[in-house]
This record gives structure tokens, sequence and C-alpha cells, in this order.
């Protein structure tokens, strides 16, 4: 049979089998390639520009830059004083503040959204705390300076009240109003959302059979959660945190307009002052002068590399405890 | 002699109505106690209501089960009392931003505000006069903008990530979550200082826009990622095999296969820039009418609007942020139920 139909007209050429991409191919994965590079190029540019601009800020003040508490610019040719220590401690006694607060409530949440809600509520309240991530950072400023503050006010001064003894409650004098603590509880509600889906996402990953033996040899559903679903999802609750920490560290407008920035050391969480590094850039640029301005430059360099870090630190600890499922 | 009997199916484990009556009844107990103690003591407010109500209905629950079940039963109990009072606790800020935000921005919240601009008005005027019709022009200027710059870089480096996964798609991955981490208002003074500070440009839509382009891309990036990695390997195996490029693959079967989800991934970045305020005060200039020019002169946005009320301290400024807030809300809630109702459809 075949032999006859290959005597028929003439034998067609034998294709050939190659792997070489064809040029249309060649093309789109160039140009893939290239875009995604985009991301490459615009943290460089950030990165570079930042600290090109910013230079002289460094230059003139040394490592003074980032350990100095006092901030002039100098009027008239007098000698400007770049010191952002105050503000990074400010920004970081902030920051601690809301994990203190937000993470315990998250892990709760997120438990509670994981084993104890009923399936029919469950799912409206993941929504809506989906719905909180989504409110934009300014709602966050106006209601927490219309609303929050005076009832914030109120805790702290329960708080010195009764736990005054504890250094850090202690103020020198009373004076409760825009403290970090009440920018620390703003930013708590901020970073609720994003810690309590991570830690959602880890505990829902809890191996079945796990929770299966841990009820089967007879233990309560807080027993089974403390022997297996805190262990699993301890790194991952970590991880969340830490982002959290990162959108802590980088808040603005809500911070702005519920704390008073002054550049000064503070550690007494209730007393009326404190500093963030994101907030006084927006503070100072209004009246900055040339100089000065190139200094706000540099701290935001310095704020970009800050959350730059945790968020890598962040990252790395979620998607090592993704992948290795421990 | 035979024996019939039928079995019917039980619930052991079912808790009854009888077994909840005295933890019920201890609940209501709790309540009358806290309701006495508060009524008798120094101790006042919500906050005293609540604690000690928390702190009785716990401690009678804790003790009826340590008494009918002993301490793990106890423990228990405790657990699922904190997690539900922890959850509670992070529920109240939501309504209360929400119930806040509606009957605050309600007062303000009339026709005019979509007709008229702050040309002729200043903020502590009466509510009245003026509206925000140039900040919500603005904004829907921004977001256009700042989507049609990010849109195909963040899809093409998610086809990169998810098609191509070349030799540097750790390293790229890794850069997009470095850039979702990118504070806001780094990305608007990164724009200051590459474009205004020593040139003669002056701020306005095109340039408000780059540092929410730069805040949207990872954001796209990584839902976008996501959703196509949910297209099926075999679709992907079945272009390939007709004889199709790897082009005509992606573009003709992958990227519309996860069109819907492409689209919610679009939607959730414009909802992340919507309300965007700090880099629009490095970067957008100022506006108090309508411009329709997007490359020269000072622009508004509802973020800005809402930031310029609020720093105007009066009780008309923070009446016309609330206002503005109303509607941004409206806006970014909009887009969140659009974005569910896309990203609910099934890859067709």
């Amino acid at each position: 049979m075949s032999s006859t139909l290959l005597t028929r007209g003439p034998v067609p050429e034998k294709r050939k089998i190659t792997t070489k991409p064809r040029p249309s191919d060649i093309v789109f994965r160039g140009v893939l390639t290239l875009m995604s590079m985009s991301s490459l190029l615009i943290l460089t540019l950030i990165g570079l520009f930042l600290s090109i601009r910013g230079f002289q800020a460094f230059q003139t003040q040394g490592l003074g830059f980032i350990t100095k508490v006092d901030w002039t610019a100098g009027v008239d040719g007098g000698k400007d004083t770049f010191g952002l220590g105050a503000m990074i401690i400010g920004t970081l006694v902030i920051s601690a503040i809301a994990l203190v607060i937000g993470v315990p409530l998250s892990v709760l949440t997120a438990l509670f959204l994981t084993f104890y809600a009923p399936e029919r509520i469950k799912k409206a309240l993941v929504t809506l705390v989906d719905l909180m991530a989504s409110f934009p950072s300014i709602l966050f400023g106006l209601w927490g300076f219309i609303v929050l503050m005076p009832m914030a006010e109120y805790w702290a001064k329960l708080i010195h009240k009764y736990l005054d003894w504890i250094p850090v409650f202690s103020m020198p004098s009373p004076a409760f109003t825009r403290s970090p603590f009440i920018a620390g509880v703003v930013l708590a509600i901020m970073i609720i959302p994003i810690v309590t889906s991570v830690s959602r996402e880890i505990f829902g990953q809890t191996p079945l059979d796990r929770i299966q033996a841990a009820y089967a040899l007879g233990a309560t559903r807080w027993a089974m959660i403390k022997a297996v679903v805190l262990p699993f999802g301890a790194s991952g609750v970590v991880g969340g945190a830490m982002l959290g920490l990162g959108r802590a560290l980088g808040e603005t407008v809500a911070v702005y307009s519920v704390l008073n920035i002054v550049f000064k050391v503070n550690f007494h969480v209730l007393y009326g002052f404190g500093g963030n590094i994101a907030s006084m850039i927006v503070g100072k640029w209004g009246e900055a002068s040339l100089t000065e301005s190139k200094a706000l430059l540099a701290a935001g360099f310095v704020l970009f590399v800050m959350t730059l870090l945790v968020n890598l630190l962040a990252n790395y600890i979620v998607r090592k405890t993704v992948k290795t499922g421990k | 002699m035979t024996i019939t009997a039928t079995v019917t199916p039980q619930k052991p484990w079912k808790v009854s109505r009888r077994q909840q009556l005295p933890s019920l009844g201890l609940l209501i107990g709790a309540a009358v106690v806290t309701y006495a103690i508060v009524a008798m003591t120094p101790m006042k407010g919500k906050l005293a209501y609540l604690l000690l109500f928390f702190i009785l209905g716990t401690t009678f629950q804790l003790a009826l089960s340590w008494f009918k079940r002993g301490r793990a039963a106890a423990a228990d109990t405790v657990a699922a009392a904190v997690m539900m009072s922890g959850a509670f606790i992070v529920f109240l800020p939501v309504a209360s931003l929400l119930t806040t935000t509606v009957t605050k921005g309600l007062k303000g919240f009339r026709p005019q505000i979509f007709t008229h601009t702050m040309a002729a008005t200043s903020y502590s005027d009466p509510l009245t006069s003026g509206g925000l019709i140039h900040a919500i022009i603005g904004t829907l200027f921004l977001i256009f903008i700042a989507t049609i710059i990010s849109l195909p870089l963040s899809i093409l480096t998610a086809l990169y990530l998810t098609e191509i996964k070349g030799r540097a798609s750790g390293f790229i991955q890794f850069l997009v979550q470095a850039m979702s981490g990118v504070p806001s208002v780094v990305a608007g003074i990164f724009i200051y200082a590459a474009l205004l500070l020593t040139t003669n440009l002056r701020g306005s839509t095109i340039i408000g826009a780059l540092p929410l382009a730069i805040l949207m891309i990872p954001t796209v990036t990584r839902t976008a990622q996501e959703v196509l990695n949910l297209v099926p390997s075999e679709l992907r195996e079945a272009g390939l095999a007709l004889g199709a490029t790897q082009w005509k693959t992606v573009a003709t079967i992958v990227v519309p296969a996860a069109r819907n989800g492409l689209i919610t991934a679009v939607i959730l970045g414009v909802a992340r820039i919507a309300g965007e305020t700090a880099p629009l005060l490095f970067t957008l200039g100022t506006s108090d009418k309508i411009n329709w020019n997007p490359f020269s002169g000072g622009q508004n946005a509802l973020p800005y609007y809402i930031w310029s009320g609020l720093r105007d301290g009066t009780e008309g400024g923070i009446n016309r942020a609330w206002t503005g807030i109303l509607v941004l809300l409206i806006l970014v809630l909009s887009l969140f139920v659009s974005a569910r109702i896309f990203g609910s459809r099934k890859v067709k």
C-alpha cells in the first residue's frame, strides 16, 4: 500500500524538527523579559535619585544624620543641623505599639475565623476584613483624628492612672493629646487586616490529618490549636507581623493627623509628642528650603531602606513557611 | 420470638437546647451582675461594661465547664471566649469607620457637590456652596493615566513570571515583592526628586499619576500572576501541539482564558491607588477648578480634597472632608464589589 502511495507524485520533503524558537517567539520573549526588568529599573531609580539628591545632607551631617536628634534649618546662612535620630526611634516606637496591639488581635481573629466561626458568618467576616484592607489611609487619618483620638485619650488616662509604675506609661506632666500611643492604636487598626489574612491563610493550611489526630487523642479544640495549629503557623504569623510592620513604618497621612511631631526622643508612649519619618517629611515639606528639601529626600532614602529590609525579611519568612509547611 | 428494632440515627455530640440553657442563663447573670457593679462602684462608661461583662461572663462559663467536664474543658471555654472577644474588638472599628463616614458624610452630601467646584468657595464657607466635581474628575484622570502606564508593565511582568519562567524569574519575583513594600510617601518624593527638584516642571496630573503607577504595579502583577497560574496548563499544551507559536498561544488562549481575573487584578490595583494621599502632596500641584489638561497646570483629587479639608481644621473644612471621604469610599467600595463579581466568575 504505502509503496504505491509513495510512487505517486513528488515526494514531500521531510520536515525538520528543531527546538529553535521561531522569530515571533524570540521577539515575544525578548519583550516580556525586558518589561519584567521594569521593577528592577524603578527600584534602582528610587534608590539612586533619593540618595543622589539627598547626598548633600549625608555629606554635611555625616553619621549624625542618623544619630543626632536635632533638626534645625539654618536661617540666613546659619548652620543646618539635620538629625533623624528622634524620628527613627519615634517610627520604631509607634510601629512597636501597633504590633503589640494589632498582632494578638489579628491572631485571635484569624483563629476565630478558621476554627470557630460558623460557615455562614465566616464568609461575611472574611469579606469584611478584606474590605478593611482596602480603606484608604486618609480615612483612617480623619477617623483617627475625629473619632478615635478622644476615646484613645480616655484609655491613655486610664492606663496612666493604674499602670503608672511601669516606666513607659509614666509621664512628666499630664499631656495626653496626640501621643505615640494614639498613633500606635490607629496603625494597629490599619495593620490588622493584613496580619489577619496572612495568619488565616497559614492556619488554613494546617494538615488535616494532624488536626484529626489531635482530636482522636481526645484533645479539646483549644488543646488541638495549642498542640497543632500554633506550632505549625507560628513563623507564618511572624512573617505576617513583619508585613504589617512594613506598612506601619511607611504610613504617612494617618499618623500625621494624630501625632504631635517633635524632634526629641520620647519613650513615654502616653506623653503627647513623638516622631515619624514619613509624617515628618510631609509636615516639613511645605516651608522647606532647597537644602532642607534635600535633607528630607535623604530621610526618605533612610525610610526606603528600612521598609525594604523589613519587607524582604517578611516575604522570606512567609514564603519559607508556605513552601515547607512547617 | 423476634425482636425488631429500628435504629434511628443519632448525633450524640450535638449540643441540645437544654444543655445550652445553663450557659445562656450564666451569660444573662453576668450581664445583670455587670450592670449592678457598674451602678454601685465609681467605674463608669461603655469600657467598664464591656470589660466587666467579658471577665464575669468568661469566669462564669469557666466555672460551669470546670464543674461539669473538668480542667481541659474549662481551658477550652476560656480560649473560645477570648477568641470571640478578639474578633469582636477587631470588627468594632470597621463598624465605627463605616457608620461615622456615612453619618458625617451625608451632612454635606448634596446634588450640588457634583456640579460645583471650590473655585469661588473657601473650605470654611457653609456647606450650601461649593462642591468637589473638580476633585472627582482629577481622581478619574489620575486613575486613567496610572492604569495606562502600569497595565502593560505589570501584565507583561506577570506573563514573564508565569509563561516564560526564565532564569531571572526568582529575582523578578523578589523585586516585585520589594516594590510592594515601597511606602507611598517615598514614591512621591522619588518622582519629585527625579522630575521636579532641579527642573522647571511643575506638578500636574501626569506627574501626579507617576507615583501612583509605581504603587499600582506590584498589586496588579501579583494578582495577575495568581490568576495566570490558574489557567490549566493543558490549554497551553494544546495550543503548542496545534503548532501555534508561544506568542500565539499566550495571546489567543492564555490571556483570554484569564480575562476576568486580569480585570480583577486591574480593579484591585485601582482600588489600591484611588485613596493614596501622600504622593499627591508632592507631585500634583493644586487646583480649585476643573482642569481638563493633564499635561500642565495643577490638579485636584479626592484624597487631596479631603486632606485640604482636614488641614483647614475649621468645622466647614472637616465636614467637607467627611463628604469627600464618603464619595471616595463609595468609589473604592464599588471597585471592591466589581472586583469580587469579576473574580467569582468561572474561567471559561
